[in-house]
């Protein structure tokens, strides 16, 4: 472990600090980020033991007694420093068919979904991921389990499963019912504990959960 | 502790993973207490001054005091229980950290009146 010395700032965030080591303090410092407004979800490290956008982390908020511990994300293998390598992490949302599947029927009319329907105020309720993969560090099922395929890949294909213009439903339940899939969540909640956008993954596994079991028990799977 | 050992910690430390621990703690010990419970439902197939000299032998305060544990034990993992089910077949949303609470509250109080009747 490094230990560094950065001057405090008004409103200064975590990633403002990690900024300001490589800028002053230690040119060979590697980290990630992007957009530094909570859009882009490239940001995420271990602040203090919990997974955390440092972008939209201040640093009063979390720093006790002047200091800060800053890690790469677990669940990820580290490429350097505080970058980690999210390649997996990714080819699991393609795993969970997180891709829309559209219709080959080219004649079929536009579908009509009205924004309070069931299933839009599911599909709702779990879009605004930013993929930054804090929910997949704070899982330990995903520690557990390296294949599990994870809170975010599952919470996507949650919103495909609501999206009534998808096509590739019964890949997808097949694809998500696995031993890796949405049955071996234990519910400890830590996704949903520590999503920066505030969705709840657990509950998005949940739905899955159901919608796979009713599959089941129709035969569909 | 250092703090990057301490690290690894401090992500579990929220209600609903101390919710999953406590239900998963309980359902071992209550598991290990098993032999035991049968072992005693067993003295009443070899007689009934058996069962009734092991009866009062449970008679004694530091037998109650461990019955308060399992009692607890039992609230606590019905609780667990409950909030599994609650998540995996009720399509909840926001409140059920209050579900957890309730169901810490649910075995406490089974203890607490358990005790209760025991004084009674």
């Amino acid at each position: 472990m490094q230990r560094y010395e950065v001057p405090a700032a008004p409103s200064q965030t975590i990633l403002d600090l990690v900024t300001y080591i490589q800028r002053a303090l230690d040119p060979t410092l590697s980290y990630r980020f992007a957009c530094r407004v909570g859009m882009c979800g490239s940001c995420a490290m271990t602040v203090n033991g919990r997974p955390r956008w440092t972008c939209r982390t201040h640093v009063a908020k979390v720093a006790g007694e002047g200091e800060v511990t800053i890690e790469p994300l677990k669940n990820m293998p580290v490429v350097k420093d505080l970058t980690v390598d999210m390649r997996e992490f990714f080819d699991k949302w393609a795993r969970a068919r997180g891709a829309f599947v559209p219709s080959e029927d080219a004649a079929r009319d536009f579908a009509v979904v009205p924004p309070s329907s069931p299933e839009r105020v599911e599909a709702d309720a779990a879009i605004e991921c930013i993929g930054c993969g804090v929910c997949y560090a704070a899982c330990d099922v995903v520690a557990w389990n390296p294949d599990y395929l994870g809170p975010a890949a599952l919470n996507r294909a949650w919103t495909l499963v609501n999206d009534l213009r998808d096509d590739g439903q019964p890949e997808r339940l097949l694809a998500v019912a696995g031993d890796a899939g949405c049955h071996a969540c234990h519910s400890h909640e830590s996704c949903r504990t520590y999503c920066p956008k505030s969705l709840n993954p657990t509950a998005s596994i949940a739905g899955l959960k159901r919608a796979t079991a009713r599959a089941a028990l129709r035969g569909e799977l | 502790m250092s703090a990057l050992a301490a690290s690894s910690f401090r992500r579990r430390t929220h209600p609903a993973y101390v919710a999953f621990l406590v239900h998963r703690l309980s359902g071992l010990m209550l598991a290990l207490f098993l032999p035991l419970h049968f072992w005693a439902l067993g003295q009443a197939i070899e007689g009934e001054a058996r069962l009734e000299s092991f009866l009062r032998w449970t008679d004694n305060p530091l037998t109650k005091f461990a019955e308060l544990g399992l009692v607890v034990l039992l609230a606590a993992h019905l609780g667990g229980g409950l909030r599994l089910l609650f998540i995996e077949l009720v399509g909840w949303r926001d409140w059920q950290s209050r579900a957890i609470a309730f169901a810490f509250a649910l075995g406490l109080a089974f203890g607490l009146l358990f005790l209760l009747n025991l004084g009674a």
